[in-house]
């Protein structure tokens, strides 16, 4: 089934890691299987931010040995960041198996990407220069508390809770996506892609890394690609409305964007909230009320309808 | 077996057949008054009225305090704060004024048989699902899936409503004040929709029967709809409809469509089961 969300403040900042938590986690029935923000903070010009993990939450249970091999995994991406140029100005230990970074580069990101994913165990989850993204098991206020969300403040993001349906119970297999490797593009999505092989295999093709075997990681790649080759966010968007088949309703979140797009049957829900400085959508309408306990306007997207607001 | 006593809905012809065993122990008392009524509703006054606030309720706690009041002849409820809650309202049998201050989330007033229902915000998808009689009013926007496979009554939405309004409907009125979505009157089978907007593509898709007055654009047909010609009937219909749930204009009807099943995907009798056993 699985909930999305999505909020976004036009103009001016807020504390979107409180207002996220509290919305995925009114969501938690639609998928108690992990929780996933992209947070989108204020924007470092000349520094990368990135968030990633040297181990699923399940090894570190229960591996033999996985604190060693943490450490080593560790030690090697730290060793490629400086091979690299990369150099690391700040680097928090958030979980166990979970770091951030904050590093000047000024070369190309996909090479840097894939050399620090070739390390084993190694998952970038996001490099940005305004994004964050977290992802864990667990419902939405566990997964705030342990990589403590809960003073973000930014303009806009996405966020997830997963029902595992077709792939497995783990992080990589968690929402939202980055857009790999372009910086600060992530998605979240509600739904089933039905020619998910045929256009993965196309993407593959094409240069492109899949992380995991989760249907929704490919409106990440697609739009990636979208954006490799020129193309602007909303006609992406649109194409992807006829390109991808299934029943889906995805969010998209750029550096200073937020969209929204709904397959033609409509088969997957969304409520949208819209005022002049704020948007806010989710699966479910209470998820809006999280933010917002008095009555307000809401209403359905109609099918095939393709949405973008600027911060 | 028990001799069947002829009720009124006898005299209509809605009976035809000699129900035996467990069936008619069930459904037909000889003794029971005729006032269709069920054996679980309660006599209300409708000026008893009280209201309570559900803002710190789970939605089981309200559904059961709704019927705890009704029990106590309550005829008149309002529900402050429903918080766009989940299956709010559900399976009243009851003739109640029910009225929710605020919206209501997935399969609102589903299955209810008579209460007379006002809601002042939005409600989502599969509102009055199954409903069999009674009113319900949303003064604002509904989600998908509005009125599937209602049976009964009247299901109004002053706003727009998604996709798939009326799905698999059987009987009642359905009413929209704005604009539907895709699909709309999927697989209808009975009763009439007014969609007083623009209709989504692929409207009365795969309809055995009914009829969909569109007062707006339609985007598309769907297979086996067709559009019939506006009867002076359909007209003074269209008119008192309106008119009963103070729509703008109720008084110009004359721009409306009126959309039909062009029954060539009929490939079905008319014979009730018994009648088909026969003929087999």
């Amino acid at each position: 089934m699985c909930g999305i969300a999505g909020l976004i403040h036009r103009g001016k900042s807020a504390n979107i890691g409180k207002e996220l938590t509290a919305m995925l986690q009114s969501l938690k029935h639609r998928g108690p299987d992990s929780t996933g923000f992209a947070l989108y903070g204020p924007a470092m010009a000349d520094k990368h931010v990135m968030r990633f993990k040297v181990a699923e939450q399940e090894e570190v249970k229960h591996g033999f040995k996985i604190r060693e091999q943490m450490k080593e995994r560790k030690q090697t991406v730290d060793a490629r960041l400086k091979e690299m140029g990369a150099r690391v100005e700040l680097e928090t230990q958030v979980t166990d198996y979970a770091f951030r970074y904050v590093f000047s580069y000024h070369d190309e990101l996909r090479r840097l990407a894939e050399y620090i994913e070739d390390v084993e165990g190694a998952e970038i989850l996001s490099i940005g220069h305004a994004l964050e993204l977290i992802k864990d098991l667990g419902d939405a206020t566990r997964v705030s508390d342990q990589y403590n969300l809960g003073n973000f403040n930014g303009t806009h993001a996405i966020g997830h809770t997963r029902m595992a349906t077709e792939s497995d119970v783990d992080i990589r297999s968690a929402h939202p996506y980055w857009a790999y490797p372009f910086d600060d593009v992530s998605v979240v999505h509600n739904g089933q892609l039905t020619n998910y092989w045929m256009k993965r295999r196309a993407l593959e093709r094409r240069g492109h890394r899949f992380m995991s075997d989760c249907d929704s990681e490919l409106i990440a790649v697609y739009v990636a690609d979208a954006i490799d080759r020129g193309e602007d966010l909303e006609g992406a968007m649109l194409r992807s409305i006829h390109e991808l088949d299934g029943v889906f309703t995805y969010v998209v979140a750029t550096s200073d964007a937020l969209g929204m797009a709904k397959d033609t049957m409509a088969a997957k829900p969304m409520v949208l909230y819209e005022s002049d400085d704020f948007v806010a959508m989710a699966s479910e309408e209470m998820a809006i009320r999280t933010i917002f306990p008095h009555e307000i306007d809401t209403y359905d997207p109609y099918e095939g309808e393709v949405r973008i607001w600027q911060s | 077996m028990a001799k069947l006593k002829e009720h009124v809905s006898h005299e209509m012809g809605l009976h035809t057949e000699q129900l035996a065993g467990r069936t008619q122990q069930v459904f037909f008392d000889p003794e029971e008054g005729e006032n269709f009524a069920y054996p679980t509703s309660f006599d209300v006054d409708f000026n008893k009225r009280t209201e309570f606030d559900a803002k710190d309720l789970e939605t089981n706690a309200i559904n059961l305090k709704i019927r705890e009041l009704v029990k106590q002849g309550y005829g008149t409820i309002v529900v402050q704060n429903p918080g766009a809650k989940h299956s709010l309202g559900v399976g009243i049998f009851n003739r109640l004024q029910l009225y929710f201050e605020g919206s209501l989330g997935y399969f609102g007033v589903g299955l209810i048989d008579g209460p007379n229902v006002r809601i002042s915000g939005r409600v989502g998808w599969s509102c009055a699902e199954n409903m069999m009689a009674g009113t319900v009013i949303i003064e604002k926007n509904a989600g998908s899936c509005f009125g599937a496979a209602i049976r009964g009554g009247d299901l109004v939405c002053k706003g727009n409503v998604g996709a798939r309004t009326g799905i698999d409907m059987k009987g009642g009125t359905i009413i929209v004040g704005g604009k539907t979505g895709i699909l709309s009157g999927f697989m209808m089978q009975r009763g009439r929709m007014i969609i007083c907007g623009d209709a989504g593509e692929n409207l009365g898709d795969s309809m055995y029967d009914g009829t969909i007055f569109v007062g707006g654009r339609i985007d598309s047909l769907g297979v086996d709809a067709v559009e019939a010609e506006m009867t002076e009937l359909d007209k003074s219909w269209l008119k008192r409809k309106l008119k009963t749930y103070e729509f703008n204009g109720a008084d110009n009807v004359d721009h409306f469509k009126k959309i039909v099943a062009g029954k060539q995907l009929w490939n079905y009798d008319n014979l009730e089961p018994s009648e088909k056993k026969l003929v087999l």
